[in-house]
């Protein structure tokens, strides 16, 4: 801290966008960010506790902020962070330990008289025990670990037979995420909207809520939209769930910015989830809706700030969220959806989002906002979440809200990798999402959303031209590179673009003489020979089509051809047929007997060259065959 | 050296003229090429479909398969046998080329079966003989994608008997194969009786499955001889030929398989160019903008419409070379001979360009200039525009014969590669003192407004209305002589020229740097030996 008590270095405890986010408002507040390497020979391992406060220390930090995810929720980094007299930007190590423990924070929550799922949490951790309470509790059920968050480690099992494995496999999940592989079982709450209410507490016992967020449309248990107000939700049900994050918060003397989740099932009956220790990712909405910076908030209150001298009151915030202003946030994944949503890797071609938009932070007038952890040139590995950027709108009313959000998917371009990209921009517009009847299950219930989004598109013309003008250079250079063609009318290449479900090829002839037109701002690279064009969202690769390949020649060849016709076997040489290994009507993998023969005191096998059913066998076993005697005639594969 | 500046005013009435015309010009020379080009030599999309039915890729996608990808293609003559044959053989049915494969300039050979089944025609043989004498001139392995018939058999004594027809092709393959130039075929297609020689006298052939056939005679000529009946597969198959016979080396299961042996074929040649002995410089592009740039006078506006009008040829040079840098040769002597050192896309020459008649001192310094190359072993280049030596009396006593022969001499004997454009008139002994196809320059090419004949056409039709003796009036000799300048007009047009393969092709001016650059960098592929120099005539 300075002399006065303000914070003068902050440590950044994390990477990608929220550190940009929290980097930019300490800048504001003229406080100095400080980010860790995390490669190279000064790299920090953010999930060292002893390593973050040493580096933190040597920076010359005051504070430290954790983000998000489990560094922020790790009890022992805050305890090490307060022990080496460094502030903690976070609620003490004494709540996230009581919150952390969902079955602590269940206790706590039927204390204060807050539903919960009617659950079990055994202590005896033996699949026995663990199968007797789900049998209790009945199916579908909820397997969880009992440390953690992030949807990690949670499984649906919908019958008995499938319990085991999914053990198993959240066991694995819960030990490598959070190092503790106990689990809970809960009711499955079907039909379920996912609600939660952002809180705010200082270091003085006062707590406020900051309203709610509905975050219901997920896949695989992560967050896709996220939005503020919660859409269709009954005042009463408002005012219940405000109340119950109020006394949850309360009840622990939570300090700085938490989270309550609750679900809220069809018959509108809701039950508490968890208390997040931290900042959400999707913080942003609640802030354009209140037109406040969290980041600063959690700042001063590290700072010993109350929440008076802050500005907040519970009726301002609660006046706020009746004029209808409303925000939504769409998370940019580098995740494939035509691939089960699985995380993708590869090259930032390109990322561009439209000018007005402002960066971090709450908006006044412009039309969003954007908290991206990446630029043009980067590389997205796998070695982190799959979290790119978040895109939000605000509007006076949510349809202008979700109109804006569109506009802004529209307009923003991510190339090089597989993104969801496309599938949040046809998301957004999906009448579950206009209509604000989003559950939980919706994404998976709706995989025509998905299949649209991963339906092979075509490239325009434009784009075409543009991708071969990019890819000119990356053949051979010189006067015998640039696709010369003598007295024709332009330049000519043969492309290949890899749009997902397959290729398509054409040949492209760029006009000589006529100006390089801008390449539009949808093609990037080249990188690596590719470049990369966005086909409605959809980042697909073009390069020059590679020269005919050999071993793709051979498979033809030994699999008959391209029709995959007939195939006659014949003696390679004369000899004695000492096997005859199939019948008529064998189906044979390419690479099985045939037939043994021996010459020259040597067997030899005649082999299938490719998958196929036997159709004759030319030869009996005994028998003296010459050189080309036909032995079997393979047909197609069946 | 001299930078050269352009005195050209862009919107002057002849300027401006210039460059409608031969942008006319260009515009029908590409109208021409490309109706070939991108239709398939044959113009005909049925053809094509057919030949895709029988799962053959068209010939230009061959080549475009074979070569590089991205690579650049230069042609060889495309516009062969052009208003020939009633238009039955559009391109002579041949397609050949210079172009990198695995990274190793070859020259690709490829009949079109779309076109007579890919048979020989007199400009197809001529065609194909060009492309391996410039394999033979320039060391570049020879790639033959082979899908034809044979000799055109209408036409047999126009291609069958002579020293440079059908058999030469044979003769050179295996000349070449002995001077270590690599010989490759892939059957794509027929290899009918003299054609079954081309992958036989090839270092190494693939025959594709299914439609490549190798035989000395076809199953009719079989039968017609021997009474035997046998299948064109069972007769000269892949099978046949790459386990039997041996007649083929690899076996391919389709056009793409084959093409992808061919490139290995090639990757594993090792070769490598000879080192020439100077270093290419860095490329830097010609200070004055060929395309006019912003706002200047392009190449095109640099060349007369009329032909009589002379051409400022240091405003062709600009144009061309590298930062429109010229270090000049005796500029004030000779001046009707513009001679000098540049570069052209990196690569050093030695330019001798027409700027007026020739005279004794203009030859003179041609040999004197040409000696010099020679010694440095820098290639030439010859900007043709000329209409002849200087006659009369003067000129006669004054030696011009033997002064002329000097540079003819010189030009006959020097041992750089010498490249050749024809940008204007090419008429008469100029023809030969610069470079013309009988002095085997390694590359000729035409652009779209150049004249070729053995005088202009009104100087002929005089000089036979002269011989012929008096006309009773004015309209009496215009009437004898107008059939005269009719048919030199004809002839002496660039489209008849290069339909019958005297020159590599016409190009459109704009393209003579990279054109020049390609055919350099397909030179220096052969080593430049020293040049011992005929007796100069003193």
């Amino acid at each position: 801290m300075t002399d006065d008590g303000r914070i003068g270095t902050l440590f950044i405890a994390n990477r990608g966008e929220i550190a940009r986010r929290i980097a930019t408002t300490a800048a504001r507040l003229n406080i100095r960010p400080v980010i860790p390497q995390l490669d190279g020979p000064a790299a920090v391992d953010l999930l060292d506790a002893g390593a973050v406060v040493r580096a933190a220390v040597a920076a010359g930090a005051d504070a430290v902020h954790p983000g998000y995810g489990f560094l922020a929720e790790d009890a022992s980094l805050a305890s090490a962070v307060l022990a080496a007299g460094l502030a903690w930007v976070g609620p003490g190590p004494d709540a996230i330990r009581a919150l952390g423990d969902k079955a602590e924070a269940r206790t706590i929550a039927r204390r204060v008289g807050v539903p919960v799922a009617d659950g079990e949490e055994p202590a005896d951790q033996s699949d026995g025990s663990l199968t007797a309470a789900a049998d209790r509790i009945g199916y579908p059920v909820l397997v969880k670990p009992v440390a953690g968050g992030g949807g990690k480690g949670i499984r649906v099992v919908p019958a008995a037979a499938e319990l085991p494995a999914a053990l198993a496999s959240a066991r694995r999940e819960a030990a490598r995420a959070f190092a503790d592989d106990r689990l809970l079982l809960e009711r499955y709450v079907a039909d379920a909207r996912h609600v939660e209410v952002q809180v705010l507490g200082d270091r003085h016992g006062n707590v406020v809520h900051l309203g709610d967020r509905d975050c219901s449309l997920q896949r695989r248990h992560q967050k896709v939209i996220e939005e503020a107000p919660a859409p269709n939700l009954d005042d009463a049900t408002r005012r219940a769930l405000w109340d119950a994050a109020v006394r949850l918060a309360t009840e622990v003397g939570y300090e700085s910015a938490g989270t309550c989740e609750f679900l809220v099932g069809g018959d509108g009956r809701w039950i508490f989830l968890e208390l997040n220790a931290r900042l959400q990712v999707e913080h942003p909405v609640t802030e354009l809706v209140l037109g406040r910076d969290l980041v600063a908030d959690q700042l001063g209150i590290a700072a010993g700030a109350t929440l008076a001298e802050l500005g907040i009151g519970q009726a301002s915030i609660e006046r706020a969220f009746a004029t209808g202003v409303h925000a939504i946030e769409a998370r940019l994944n580098a995740e494939d959806p035509a691939n089960g949503f699985l995380p993708s890797t590869g090259p930032v071609a390109l990322f561009r989002v439209p000018a007005d938009i402002v960066a971090f932070g709450p908006i006044a007038e412009a039309a969003g906002r954007v908290d991206a952890g990446i630029e043009t040139g980067d590389i997205v590995t796998g070695r982190f979440d799959p979290l790119l950027a978040k895109l939000i709108a605000r509007a006076p009313d949510r349809a202008g809200a979700l109109e804006r959000l569109g506009l802004l998917l529209d307009h923003t371009e991510l190339l090089g990798l597989p993104t969801n990209l496309a599938f949040l921009r046809r998301l957004v517009r999906t009448p579950v999402v206009v209509e604000a009847r989003a559950r939980t299950t919706s994404i998976d219930a709706d995989p025509d959303v998905v299949a649209a989004a991963s339906e092979p598109g075509s490239l325009m013309d434009r784009q075409w031209t543009a991708a071969a003008r990019r890819l000119a250079g990356t053949g051979p250079s010189g006067a015998f590179g640039g696709g010369f063609r003598l007295n024709a009318p332009g330049h000519r290449y043969r492309l290949v673009a890899d749009t997902g479900a397959g290729s398509e090829r054409r040949v492209v002839v760029i006009p000589t003489r006529s100006p390089d037109q801008q390449p539009g701002a949808d093609v990037a690279g080249p990188d690596g020979g590719r470049v990369y064009v966005s086909v409605d969202g959809r980042s697909v690769a073009v390069r020059l089509e590679p020269p005919p390949d050999l071993a793709a020649g051979q498979a033809r060849a030994a699999s008959g051809g391209a029709g995959g016709g007939d195939a006659t076997l014949e003696a390679p040489m004369p000899g004695r047929v000492v096997g005859v290994h199939v019948r008529p009507g064998d189906d044979l993998k390419a690479g099985d007997r045939v037939v043994t023969l021996e010459a020259m005191k040597m067997e030899h096998v005649v082999s299938a060259p490719r998958d196929g059913r036997v159709e004759e066998v030319g030869v009996r076993k005994g028998e003296q065959v010459e050189r080309g005697r036909v032995v079997a005639r393979l047909g197609a594969a069946s | 050296m001299g930078v050269l500046r352009s005195r050209l005013d862009p919107a002057s009435d002849e300027a401006r003229a210039n460059e409608t015309a031969m942008r006319g010009l260009v515009d029908e020379l590409r109208s021409r090429t490309c109706t070939l080009a991108e239709r398939g030599a044959a113009g005909d999309d049925e053809a094509i479909a057919r030949h895709r039915d029988r799962g053959k890729l068209p010939v230009r996608e061959r080549v475009d398969r074979l070569l590089d990808p991205g690579a650049a293609f230069l042609e060889l003559s495309p516009l062969a046998a052009d208003g020939m044959h009633d238009g039955d053989a559009p391109g002579a049915g041949i397609v050949t080329g210079i172009g990198p494969v695995e990274g190793t300039l070859c020259v690709i050979v490829a009949n079109d079966a779309t076109v007579k089944g890919g048979t020989y025609f007199p400009e197809t043989v001529k065609k194909h003989l060009r492309a391996q004498e410039i394999a033979l001139e320039n060391r570049l392995p020879c790639v033959y994608l082979v899908d034809s018939g044979g000799a055109y058999l209408p036409l047999q004594a126009d291609v069958f008997p002579d020293r440079d027809h059908f058999g030469r092709i044979f003769y050179n393959q295996a000349r070449m194969s002995a001077l270590g130039i690599p010989q490759v075929a892939l059957v794509m297609g027929s290899c009918t009786a003299g054609g079954a020689y081309i992958p036989a006298m090839s270092d190494e052939s693939v025959i594709v499955r299914g439609t490549g056939t190798i035989f000395l005679g076809g199953p009719p000529l079989v039968q017609a001889a021997t009474g035997e009946v046998v299948s064109a597969e069972d007769l000269g198959g892949s099978q046949v030929h790459t386990r039997v016979s041996g007649v083929a080396d690899h076996e391919a299961v389709d056009d793409e398989h084959a093409l992808a042996l061919a490139r290995s074929i090639v990757r594993h040649l090792e070769r490598r160019p000879p080192a020439p002995p100077w270093d290419r410089r860095e490329p830097v592009s010609p200070a004055v903008p060929a395309d006019g740039g912003d706002g200047g006078a392009s190449l095109y506006a640099a060349v007369s419409a009329d032909p009589r009008r002379t051409i400022d040829v240091r405003e062709v040079i600009a144009r061309l070379v590298d930062g429109s840098e010229l270090h000049e040769f005796k500029p004030d002597y000779g001046e009707t001979l513009v001679c000098g050192f540049a570069h052209v896309d990196g690569w050093p020459v030695a330019i001798l360009a027409n700027d007026g008649i020739l005279f004794s001192t203009s030859a003179l310094k041609g040999a004197h200039f040409i000696e010099l190359a020679a010694q440095r072993r820098i290639p030439l280049v010859f900007l043709q525009n000329i209409t002849g030596f200087m006659v009369g009396r003067d000129a006669e006593a004054g030696g011009i014969a033997k002064d002329g022969a000097k540079l003819v001499t010189a030009v006959a004997s020097a041992e750089v590669p010498k490249l050749t454009v024809l940008i204007g008139g090419s008429f008469g002994a100029g023809n030969y003192a610069m470079g013309g196809r009988a002095y085997s320059p390694r590359f000729l090419w035409s652009w779209p407004n150049a004249r070729i004949s053995v005088m202009g056409g009104p100087q002929a039709a005089r000089v036979l209305s002269t011989v012929r003796g008096s006309f009773a009036s004015d309209g009496e000799r215009d009437a004898f002589e107008a059939p005269i300048l009719e048919r030199y007009e004809a002839e002496g047009n660039p489209y008849y020229a290069t339909a019958r393969l005297w020159d590599d092709g016409i190009i459109d001016p704009l393209d003579t740097r990279r054109v020049l650059s390609m055919g350099i960098e397909a030179a220096v592929h052969a080593p430049i030996p020293e040049t011992r120099f005929g007796v100069f005539r003193m």
